[in-house]
């Protein structure tokens, strides 16, 4: 049974490292542990334990489930250029990018969970034995194509990687298909979770159709910022070959994406300020404070400082090639747009209230918490995908040479 | 909460010794030994609250089955014995409810009386109905005061705007729901299965009246203020971790009383009622009053009506 050695060798491949890649495990577990009991503390005590309120229903776990899903949508963007145009270069790391995809949908559906009242009854959410209310709801609509996209993400590459395995080529006209279908569900998973809020006259601040295409944008700056960034590590950490021509054109399409979220972002500013009316009134709270309240203020301010100063440092063509500067680019893009997608859009929907009540929202120790927790188990998830997928990229495991040791 | 708390001076022996025997049997026994895993409930109750069904594809067994662990637990969680029904909707009938605002003085009667009613969390204040304090000739609700608190009302120069659930006829809410936790009875009334809902919290998030409020923590309630008349649908105590709202009061209107809110004004500001009977008091409103309803822009077709004399 070759798949069972196959999964059985990627298992082992997985803990199997030097002492540094033991030490970042243990690292990591020590974080999802505590995560994982200030969790418990949650289920014990009830959501009270988290900042939020009638008022401001929805807090940190959603605005970071709104950002990581995007994380996972850019994954398109290496498997287009290597599956359509055939980059032999981004063929070679488009694994890797899936893996991303796979890590930041375990997170995002991790964050909706945590965010649940009862995590028990998730079972009501199943189609036949719970009540989907698919297709009138966007939340299941969200439910369906996050984990279609995790399925998709999970088949591709092992079939790809069991085929390497064996030292066979794959058929590019049997999973062809799939990459096809993975392309456009990624774009689709983005979408269906800018609609979840674009949804809702009731909140004007998220009822926009500019909501769809700013969510889009961003996330395909933010996610080759992130991509640009493990590519590196990649490359320094392991003997694996990335070619610098990748990181190049994912640093391309960040600066073009971050250009137009940037734009967007002063489109949705002139229309709701030009006349300002009452709709404004929770952009007003963000970027000015409402009535002397203004928690959000300083966070939009410096999201938007850091993405100016990272599409300036794209945008010029010197800059942008050194990699110092275009790694701290990078970590700026991806912050900023962690606030600007995250809270900064979130938050500010619920302030004021639809009956007009402004009631501030911040994050308690519990949330901060469990989301470091989520994080954590997100980066270990890639940690031990990447492990596995180099290894036998790199030939190191396979099953040829498996039966030679059986010999 | 000791158990104890839960005798109230109007109950007769014979409930006493019942309430003795059901504790003899050991359901109090279980309850407290059980209480951190299950919740005060018995590992058999426990296991079919969690298998339970949601409402709409329970068999009348199984709701039969479905209120007395209700009742059950509410023994345990209270040491009170609650009554809880399930009503149907009559035939004929879809409620609708309309508010002389120049007549409401801002009392918050009504809040209260709703309060007892509904059995809302004390500790966690959750309340149903907003009064809104506002500037006379002011009606932009960012101007409005949710915390009033002067030392009579009403105050000179304001007006007051009570807010509760629109049940509306295109609810946004009932929509949201991934789960079909929430939809609305055939007598128009937009109800929470609160044994279904999983706590998205989504359809806070699209309601535009701030109509629905989440069970951050348990809702407690002193023993002796239970209202022990309940409703599957309506105001039987809620679990943790699930969203609840207005529901009319549907353990009183569907037996033809009237909403608390009403009962309790004491301005007559309210007015309830049957919107399919031609000679009902609210069809008299709608057919001659100049009547308006909030946020009409949005499309959601409120069944709440205000208007002015």
């Amino acid at each position: 049974m070759a798949v069972i050695r196959f999964i059985f060798d990627g298992v082992r491949e997985m803990f199997r490292g030097s002492r540094e890649y033991w030490m970042w495990l243990a690292a990591l577990s020590v974080v999802i542990i505590y995560g994982a009991w200030r969790y418990s503390g949650q289920i014990t005590e009830g959501l009270v334990v988290t900042g939020m309120s009638d008022q401001v229903s929805w807090g940190f776990y959603i605005s970071n489930f709104a950002f990581l899903v995007g994380i996972a949508a850019a994954a398109v963007l290496l498997v287009i250029p290597a599956y359509i145009f055939d980059r032999k270069d981004i063929k070679d790391v488009v694994l890797v990018g899936e893996g991303m995809a796979v890590a930041a949908v375990t997170m995002a559906i991790l964050f909706v969970i945590a965010d649940l009242g009862r995590p028990d009854r998730l079972w009501h959410l199943m189609p036949v034995i719970g009540r989907f209310h698919w297709p009138v709801s966007l939340l299941a609509w969200d439910v369906l194509v996050l984990s279609v996209y995790l399925l998709l993400n999970l088949a591709i590459p092992f079939y790809v990687l069991f085929m390497h395995y064996r030292g066979r080529e794959p058929n590019i006209r049997l999973y062809f298909p799939f990459v096809v279908v993975a392309m456009f569900w990624a774009i689709s998973i983005h979408t269906v979770t800018a609609f979840l809020f674009s949804a809702n006259p009731a909140r004007p601040f998220w009822h926009t159709s500019l909501l769809g295409p700013r969510f889009i944008a961003s996330a395909f700056a933010s996610g080759p910022a992130l991509i640009i960034i493990t590519l590196q590590t990649v490359r320094n950490v392991t003997s694996y070959h990335v070619s610098q021509t990748v990181i190049d054109t994912l640093a391309l399409i960040m600066t073009t994406a971050l250009q137009i979220s940037l734009f967007f972002v002063g489109a949705e500013l002139f229309t709701d300020f030009y006349n300002e009316g009452s709709h404004a009134a929770s952009i007003h709270y963000l970027f000015f404070g409402l009535s002397g309240f203004a928690s959000l203020r300083m966070w939009i301010w410096v999201a938007l400082v850091l993405n100016v100063i990272a599409v300036v440092i794209l945008m010029i063509h010197p800059l942008r090639q050194k990699t110092l500067l275009l790694n701290i680019a990078c970590v700026l893009a991806f912050v900023g747009i962690w606030i600007e997608k995250g809270m900064g859009l979130v938050i500010p929907g619920f302030i004021p209230t639809p009956l007009g009540e402004i009631f501030e929202y911040a994050p308690t120790g519990t949330e901060l918490s469990v989301a470091a927790g989520i994080w954590a188990f997100g980066i270990l998830v890639f940690t031990l995908l990447a492990k596995a997928v180099i290894a036998i990229k790199l030939g190191k495991i396979s099953y040829t040479l498996k039966l030679s040791y059986s010999y | 909460m000791s158990r104890d708390n839960g005798r109230r001076d109007g109950h007769s022996k014979f409930d006493q010794a019942r309430r003795n025997i059901l504790r003899a049997i050991g359901l109090g026994a279980a309850a407290a030994v059980a209480q951190p895993a299950w919740g005060g409930q018995t590992l058999q109750d426990a296991f079919a609250s969690f298998f339970q069904k949601d409402y709409r594809r329970m068999s009348a067994e199984e709701i039969e089955a479905a209120l007395e662990r209700i009742e059950r637990n509410a023994a345990a969680r209270y040491g009170v014995e609650i009554d809880c029904q399930n009503t149907p909707p009559q035939p004929g009938v879809v409620f609708g409810y309309a508010i002389n605002i120049s007549r409401c003085r801002g009392y918050r009667d009504c809040v209260y009386a709703c309060v007892q009613e509904n059995n809302l969390g004390r500790d966690s204040q959750v309340q149903y109905i907003r009064v809104l304090q506002l500037e006379q000739g002011d009606f932009n609700l960012e101007h409005s005061d949710h915390y009033y608190d002067p030392e009579t009302v009403p105050v000179e120069g304001k007006h007051y705007l009570p807010v509760q659930c629109m049940q509306c006829d295109d609810p946004p809410c009932v929509k949201a729901c991934p789960v079909e936790a929430t939809w609305m009875e055939p007598d128009g009334i937009v109800v929470v299965d609160y044994d279904w809902c999983i706590g998205c919290r989504y359809c806070m998030a699209a309601c535009p009246y701030w109509a629905r409020h989440f069970n951050w923590t348990v809702p407690e309630i002193p023993a002796e203020e239970i209202n022990t008349n309940t409703h599957y649908l309506g105001n039987r105590p809620r679990p943790r971790g699930v969203v609840e709202k207005c529901h009319f009061c549907v353990q009183r209107t569907r037996k033809g009383r009237q909403p608390a809110c009403m009962e309790a004004c004491p301005t007559g500001a309210r007015i309830f009622g049957n919107l399919l009977d031609p000679n009902s008091e609210i069809r008299y409103v709608l057919e001659n009053k100049q009547v308006f309803r909030l946020k009409e822009d949005l499309g959601t077709e409120p069944k709440f009506w205000y208007y002015s004399d």
